[in-house]
């Protein structure tokens, strides 16, 4: 006899949401006429992710282990990177919705006659709206699933849509595809890796879910083979999404290639997601099995910090920089990871925050800095930015100093609570990595704001454009967040110190 | 709010006041700029006035919860060493104003910016001697870095970027260092009296001596990368090369004795243990120091450069006093880090005018300054046997504490240390000769004299020059308190005498 499983619909309902959201939008796709569909279709998804996230705020008190049958926890952790997602993702719509950074259809050839009549059509991509509901959907379950399968579901319904959206930017559509392509099949092997991974993990402990793993490790019941083999596995999976080292190859190229707007998205709220869902697994799944695991993680974690670091100084491109400043906080964030205490938790938590909005923030100066051909990524033409426009310029090195972890902003505050963590958690190796490598890293933030403000501009039609509403908001919110963060953090502090838990 | 908040918002806020000041009418934000140094200036002499020497331990105490999660607290208060420290930030600050009237004109950015820094950094400059909570200060530590490599970025003369950055580096590795090891003692703290960084609570842990030799060197590596003790100075000719004499004088100062007062206030009080094995490593750094900074000055062709190598070989002689681990060491080096304050000021402000009026920095193309300039040379003079320790003059007094304290515990080092003071005489003479004296050097006879705004600048600091060098009783007995206590927590007592021998 088949009996239906009880789904407690309130605690799912932020991600139902969602889901319903971007429904809506591929109707609206559908049925609303062509100049109108961008307008509609940035309400829809404002308002989408608005309910979602008061929809999360009225059941945060609620916990349970039983949502939906055993796949899917609501605790302290999942409410507080849920609502992360949902808020970032609420500002990076609203620079997803800024004019002109998406192909006008993405099915035309690069360069062909098909793309130039689109072009002159006055053609907009909107689908891209729905298609980030859907990615947020998928970041929403993957910190919450308690098993495997869950876990898979959720990292495949977040990936799709960004494979798709990587390869639709406007300009250098070659460069997009191509981003596009490697981030599809490298993720796709990396997924295989995940569900090898969950294989073996079922096969050493005869369930998918993280507390019956968690309860055959301590029972020490399998093979401890498999078990090994599954920890490596699912770990591939997972740090290829954060941007680990040795996984982290595609993120330069796709940093580079996507559409600056979806780079911001996809460089803050999956790595909130990912981050979250391993915090998930090793938290509560492979705790008691840390000697097998922790000694990888730690040394991924320095290489990751290291490599990171040191690449992004020989960059000459923005977004390539970024990107491996993305890969070295990548490494901080994985300190969090082997603190494994409950002040690890809070302090990853509170990394994700600050990292998040700095990162949103950096990229949106970059969908300012432009030429006639669009965005300009080479550094060396961004030579002199700060007296062309000293605000946007101000405010890009404030968010690099951030990454660099200079006291009175957000970023210093994340890094000094991770390493807390991780001293509390007698790993001193790693915090000493991770003081050195800051000093590195240092290095090369510091770089950009020279070219910035200390060298004289040279006569080149590059500009900062003048900032629409929406996009001055998203930046006035970063840099209010990283300010604030920096200045008074206990306001966060508190809020994820009560919501570090999870539940078993 | 006690009064030291005070003095630290008055700069603050005034800074911020400055930005609805119109770019443009920068006469009107040098005089307010350089009003709100007075008043901050005032305010930290009622300060002053209200110290009570008797007291033992901190007074103007105030806290309030800042980051409770970590215990961190907003928390202030000054014992005698830190202010004589603020007095000579809040004294520096007006004079060096109004000497570099004109420095900001030529800047990158506008004169409103190069103000707001100065007073930001008086802000923080205050605000790091006076926070006793070791969080705060590693903030202000830190943060304060900033306006200056902005000062000297933005405002300096030369390869000023470059420069700027090297010390924006340095400084900001140690800063890290001193971070992990700040994250060591919070953590120990939270296994043995609950998380806090309070500086007094601070130092009742118990701490295993292998550990306690990490932390140490964490802060101390800080701390001499500020100071600068060799062989962490390189950062500082750069600097001192390509700063503005206002930034200059600030930095060399106020900001690096940040870094000999960590060491007396933290160094010390933290980790007695470990400053007692350290302190031979130390005092064999503070002699190289003394006497390396003293050769290399004497074979120095920038003036600039000569005054930043002297000051390593000064900052030698308060490293040498601090570990000397005597009373008078640790009261003659605190009486130090006032007298090299002004001794600076004097030397890189009439530098500064020296070098604007000839256009060059090159100590050869001066020459015959005594006739053409005589008040000029006069002030350059003064300056100048301030740096060579002349009896009758504010820094003799300060030596020779210093040396009289080294002594009793270190001959050796004390008798090497003399040494410095000969090589001194030698660079200040040379430079004294070259500049002041002998026949005009072609391009100098038009120079013009110090105008009344510059007299007004130099005159106190040459008269608290020659004041103190006289009469230094006052500021000791504000000192002396917090010298024995530093020697207390370190657990150590004067040597006796050696009767008769």
């Amino acid at each position: 006899m088949f009996t239906p499983p009880h789904l407690n619909y309130a605690l799912l309902a932020p991600i139902l949401i969602i889901l319903a959201g971007a429904l809506i939008g591929v109707g609206v796709e559908a049925f609303v006429r062509k100049s109108q569909r961008a307008t509609v279709q940035l309400w829809v998804a404002l308002i989408t992710v608005v309910a979602a996230l008061i929809e999360l705020l009225t059941v945060r008190n609620q916990r349970s282990t039983l949502v939906a049958i055993d796949s899917f926890t609501f605790d302290g952790a999942t409410v507080f990177m849920q609502a992360t997602i949902l808020v970032l993702a609420f500002f990076a719509l609203l620079l997803i919705s800024d004019r002109g950074n998406f192909v006008a259809q993405a099915s035309a050839i690069p360069g062909s006659e098909d793309e130039r009549t689109a072009d002159s059509d006055g053609k907009t991509q909107t689908e891209v709206f729905p298609l980030t509901l859907f990615a947020i959907s998928g970041m929403m379950l993957f910190p919450a699933a308690t098993d495997l399968i869950t876990l898979f579901v959720a990292l495949e319904i977040l990936s799709l849509p960004l494979y798709l959206m990587a390869g639709l930017s406007r300009r250098r559509r070659l460069l997009s595809q191509e981003a596009a392509l490697k981030y599809f099949l490298l993720g796709a092997y990396s997924s295989a890796f995940f569900l090898f991974g969950g294989a073996f993990l079922y096969g050493y402990s005869g369930t998918l879910t993280l507390n019956g793993i968690a309860a055959a490790i301590s029972a020490s019941a399998g093979n401890d083979i498999f078990l090994l083999l599954g920890i490596v596995f699912l770990m591939v999976g997972l740090l290829f999404k954060i941007g680990a080292v040795p996984f982290h190859s595609w993120t330069p190229d796709v940093y580079q290639g996507a559409p600056t707007p979806i780079t911001g998205f996809m460089a803050a709220c999956t790595k909130v997601a990912a981050v979250g869902a391993m915090l998930r697994i090793f938290y509560v799944a492979l705790s008691a099995d840390l000697i097998e695991w922790r000694p990888i993680v730690t040394v991924i974690s320095i290489i990751t910090m290291l490599v990171g670091a040191i690449a992004a100084m020989t960059q000459r491109d923005v977004k390539r920089t970024l990107a491996f400043s993305s890969i070295a906080h990548a490494g901080f964030l994985l300190i969090g990871i082997v603190a494994l205490n409950q002040s690890g938790l809070k302090a990853t938590l509170f990394y994700l925050v600050a990292y998040g909005f700095a990162t949103l923030g950096a990229f949106t100066v970059v969908t300012l800095v432009r030429d006639s051909a669009g965005e300009v990524t080479d550094m060396n033409r961004w030579v002199g930015l700060g007296k062309k426009s000293p605000l946007i310029a101000g405010a890009f090195c404030l968010f690099l100093l951030s990454f660099g972890g200079i006291p009175l902003t957000s970023g210093f505050i994340a890094k000094f609570s991770i390493f807390t963590a991780a001293y509390e958690g007698g790993n001193t190796t790693i915090v000493v990595f991770g003081v050195l490598t800051s000093a590195i890293a240092l290095f090369f933030y510091l770089r950009v704001i020279v070219l910035l403000f200390f060298t004289e501009p040279k006569s080149d039609a590059v500009s900062v454009s003048i900032p629409s509403l929406k996009v001055s908001c998203v930046l006035a919110a970063s840099v209010i967040v990283t300010i604030l963060l920096g200045v008074y953090p206990s306001i966060l502090l508190n809020t994820a110190q009560s919501f570090a838990t999870f539940l078993r | 709010m006690s009064l030291l908040t005070a003095l630290e918002l008055v700069p603050l806020i005034g800074s911020l006041l400055l930005f609805a000041v119109p770019k443009e009418n920068s006469k009107l934000i040098k005089q307010f700029a350089f009003a709100l140094s007075i008043v901050t200036l005032a305010v930290s002499g009622l300060i002053a006035l209200r110290f009570k020497t008797s007291v033992p331990g901190m007074q103007f105490v105030e806290s309030h919860t800042w980051i409770s999660n970590f215990g961190i607290q907003y928390a202030v208060g000054i014992d005698g060493l830190a202010l004589v420290l603020i007095l000579l930030t809040t004294i520096l600050t007006p004079i060096v104003l109004l000497a570099g009237w004109n420095e900001a004109d030529n800047g990158r950015w506008s004169v409103r910016t190069f103000y707001i820094l100065m007073l930001v950094l008086e802000s923080s400059m205050i605000a790091v001697f006076a926070a006793t909570d070791v969080f705060l200060f590693y903030v202000i530590f830190e943060a304060m870095l900033i306006p200056v490599y902005l000062l000297i970025g933005g405002y300096g003369r030369g390869e000023r970027a470059q420069a700027a950055m090297k010390f924006l580096l340095y400084s900001l590795f140690g800063g890290l260092l001193m971070l992990a090891a700040l994250i060591g003692i919070y953590i120990i703290s939270t296994n043995q009296i609950g998380g806090t960084f309070d500086l007094a609570k601070l130092s009742t842990l118990q701490i295993d001596s292998g550990t306690e030799n990490f932390l140490f060197l964490g802060f101390f590596i800080a701390f001499a990368i500020k100071a600068p003790l060799w062989p962490f100075h390189t950062w500082l000719p750069g600097a001192a090369k390509s700063a503005t004499p206002a930034t200059s004088v600030l930095l060399l100062g106020v900001l690096d004795k940040v870094g000999t007062y960590g060491m007396i206030r933290f160094c010390i009080t933290l980790f007695p243990h470990a400053t007692k094995t350290f302190t031979p490593l130390i005092i064999v750094l503070a002699v190289i120091s003394i006497l390396y900074g003293a050769f290399l000055a004497i074979g120095q062709r920038d003036i600039n450069g000569l005054i930043a190598f002297t000051s390593i070989s000064h900052f030698g002689f308060i490293v040498l006093g601090i570990f000397a681990m005597t009373s008078q060491g640790i009261s003659g080096a605190t009486l130090y880090m006032v007298n090299h304050g002004f001794s600076t000021a004097a030397l890189f402000l009439v530098a500064g005018w020296m070098v604007a009026r000839r256009k060059s920095s090159a100590i050869e193309d001066f020459g015959g300054l005594q006739r053409v300039t005589p008040v000029m040379a006069w002030c350059f003079f003064i300056a100048g046997m301030s740096a060579l320790a002349l009896p009758g003059i504010s820094s003799f007094v300060s030596e020779f504490l210093v040396l009289v304290g080294t002594f009793t515990r270190y001959p050796v080092a004390a008798v090497f240390g003399t040494t410095g003071i000969v090589l001194a005489a030698l660079y200040v003479l040379i430079t004294v000769q070259r500049s002041l004296h002998g026949p005009t050097t072609p391009g100098n006879e038009e120079m013009t004299d110090l105008n009344l705004r510059e007299k007004i600048a130099i005159a106190p600091v040459i008269a608290i020059l020659v004041l103190m060098g006289f009469y230094s009783q006052p500021i000791l007995n504000w000192i002396n308190p917090s010298s024995h206590q530093t020697m207390q927590a370190a657990g150590y007592s004067d040597p006796l005498p050696k009767a008769g021998k």
